[in-house]
């Protein structure tokens, strides 16, 4: 019996891509859906297409979103939708999601493998023992406890609240700086970032990219947090003043960092490549393979959402 | 008991007690010890060890009474070392485990023996941790790749594994077992153990046997003591019951693994890796390992850091200066 083409009377909804979908979401969303290229797109499916779909981090700019007049949702498929044109979004009266809670579970797990990284040494030990030194030249230099450090968290959503939670049972005191206190959180807020740093031994970054946020963890924010304190970043690169991290580094003036995001990627400082006190990771935090599934799960939440009606599944506050 | 009456005899005005040194000391260890007693150092002796117990007995006004050892196989206190020094009547060890000391042989002669208590508990817990996390999501070896440059050249590091909803099995649920638990719950991994007898104070599943456990584990955490019943206590058979996707960190002893079988299985990839931090012969680490991207390495500092440090020193100090108190010692392993 033969199966009937649908190809050229296809009633799926038209969904543009500003580039190709990962190959696990194209094989799962097939039929679902009738995916264009965005830069492909003829005259017709622009003028017609409402909601646009962004793999990976491609930026989307208001060039990118002047060419679709009939648009209505920008779904994301990361944590961060700071390479989304977040202003002309809201001007245009257009809703954004993101990945939602798909990637916190693993971001906060990873988050914490690095805290615990930084503060005992265990890659610079790795690298040390994996070159015969251990035998050599004697033990590794002492490293410093994990359990009863403070922790200062910035952003308290779905990545910070799950690295709080992880690093109390640690026996970590854990306070947070955020845009607003939460109420319903046991932790103690910081109304001030500087503060916040003072008052902490280990600074952990799980908060948006945004125009206020940019660069919030400068000079002063380093020289607060001290020689002997910590950095974490799983947020983005661009919420720390990056030249200035290396020389606080450097100099001493910072005791070390875990950084899992930078300014420019894939490129990191070359300087840090020779730093014990620092750990460094190629964006990974969010990725395995069963949250690569969440986000597929979101993504299809929040399309077939969209597209019945019925409420956004992971809307971003613009 | 005439080792208490003997030691609550105080020496002379003005002398202080003797302590035998047998581990090298950091340096606050060495000054707080020395501000307090007449140190004989082992290390700084430079004799063999049986030239310096039998020297050691002629010190006046009185012998030394009380020795600071610690693990790692570089000193045993068996039969051989009490015939030499039988004035000792205290041991203080400032290892975590006990395996470096013939408990047998101590109580049969009577000899106080003073354990590390719990200092190490949270800090061995914490690596512990930070081993699994590293090994499942690949923390070193991604920042291994990225160091080499190859992040922009190659693109991104394979993909880890998810912590939440893995099955973590424990070996031993003592102090150090149970810090883990609490730590691995938080994570939102699964719990549950294997010990001599199950706890009735947790509610994690209890498994009779290290086979089962394995079984249905995805991870293993060895936290139990060497001794006789538990050399080797992860073998060829425990490791192919975990299987090609289980994972083993060991915080323990080296011979709480048949590091061969180990290294097999990691070869043939009968496992999927391994977070060690202890091995059979330290320093010695086989060098198979280094060419492994799936497991982690440590050398033995899981217990080490500059808090415990001086937690332990304390410690020590506490024990030494009950024992020649007559007091009880703070952390008694022997009498029990």
């Amino acid at each position: 019996m033969e199966t009937t083409a649908s190809s050229t009377a296809d009633e799926s909804p038209l969904v543009l891509l500003v580039q190709p979908l990962f190959p696990e979401f194209a094989a799962a969303l097939a039929g679902r859906y009738r995916f264009v290229l965005a830069a492909d797109a003829d005259p017709a499916a622009a003028a017609e297409a409402r909601v646009l779909l962004v793999p990976g981090l491609a930026p989307v700019t208001a060039q990118h979103l002047a060419r679709l007049p009939a648009l209505e949702l920008v779904v994301g498929t990361s944590a961060g939708v700071d390479h989304v044109d977040l202003d002309t979004c809201r001007n245009r009266g257009l809703s954004v999601t993101n990945a939602g809670p798909a990637f916190a579970v693993d971001s906060a797990d990873y988050a914490v493998g690095l805290v615990v990284a930084v503060l005992r040494r265990v890659a610079a030990a790795d690298a040390y023992v994996r070159r015969g030194r251990w035998a050599a030249d004697g033990d590794y230099p002492l490293a410093t406890k994990v359990s009863g450090k403070r922790v200062g968290i910035v952003g308290l959503g779905n990545i910070g609240s799950r690295v709080a939670r992880r690093l109390a049972a640690f026996g970590c005191a854990v306070s947070y700086h955020s845009r607003s206190p939460k109420p319903s959180s046991p932790y103690t807020f910081v109304p001030a970032l500087l503060d916040l740093a003072a008052g902490s031994d280990v600074l952990v970054l799980s908060c948006a990219l945004t125009d206020e946020t940019k660069h919030m963890v400068n000079r002063e924010v380093m020289e607060a947090l001290g020689k002997d304190g910590v950095l974490v970043n799983v947020g983005r690169g661009g919420l720390v003043d990056e030249p200035e991290l290396v020389r606080c580094l450097r100099d001493g003036v910072l005791g070390g960092a875990g950084l899992d995001v930078y300014a420019n990627e894939p490129a990191v400082p070359p300087e840090l490549f020779g730093m014990d006190n620092v750990v460094l990771s190629d964006h990974r935090a969010v990725v395995t393979p069963e949250s690569m599934r969440g986000v597929l799960e979101v993504i299809t939440a929040n399309l077939d959402a969209f597209f019945s009606g019925r409420p956004l599944v992971s809307p971003v506050q613009l | 008991m005439a080792s208490a009456i003997a030691a609550a005899t105080a020496p002379p005005t003005g002398a202080q007690h003797s302590v035998l040194l047998l581990r090298r000391a950091n340096d606050y260890l060495a000054a707080t010890l020395r501000a307090r007693y007449r140190v004989l150092s082992f290390y700084d002796s430079g004799a063999p060890l049986p030239a310096f117990l039998a020297a050691s007995a002629a010190t006046e006004p009185e012998p030394p009474r009380a020795a600071l050892v610690v693990g790692g196989g570089a000193i045993r206190v068996d039969a051989a070392f009490l015939d030499a020094a039988p004035y000792l009547r205290c041991v203080v060890t400032t290892a975590a485990g006990l395996d470096h000391v013939d408990l047998a042989e101590c109580a049969r002669r009577g000899v106080l023996v003073a354990g590390a208590g719990e200092v190490f508990s949270t800090d061995v817990a914490d690596h512990a941790v930070g081993l699994l996390i590293d090994v499942l999501r690949n923390v070193s070896a991604a920042d291994r790749y990225v160091r080499r440059g190859l992040w922009p050249v190659q693109g991104d590091y394979p993909l880890g594994s998810k912590l939440g909803g893995k099955r973590v099995g424990i070996i031993g649920l003592g102090s150090i077992g149970s810090s883990i638990a609490k730590r691995l719950k938080a994570l939102g991994c699964v719990i549950q153990y294997h010990s001599r007898r199950p706890k009735d104070t947790v509610s994690f599943k209890y498994f009779h046997d290290v086979i089962s456990l394995a079984t249905e584990s995805d991870a293993l955490i060895v936290a139990c003591a060497l001794n006789d019943q538990t050399r080797h206590i992860v073998n060829k058979e425990v490791l192919g019951a975990l299987g090609k996707d289980g994972v083993v960190v060991n915080i323990a002893r080296g011979g709480n693994i048949d590091e061969a079988e180990l290294i097999s299985a990691l070869r043939e990839g009968k496992i999927a890796g391994a977070g060690l931090d202890v091995f059979e012969k330290e320093p010695v680490v086989p060098a198979e390992f280094f060419s492994m991207d799936n497991v982690v390495l440590t050398g033995h500092e899981a217990v080490f850091t500059t808090e415990s440090g001086s937690d332990l020193c304390d410690l020590m100090i506490g024990n030494l200066e009950a024992f020649f108190d007559g007091r009880p010692l703070l952390t008694p392993v022997l009498p029990k």
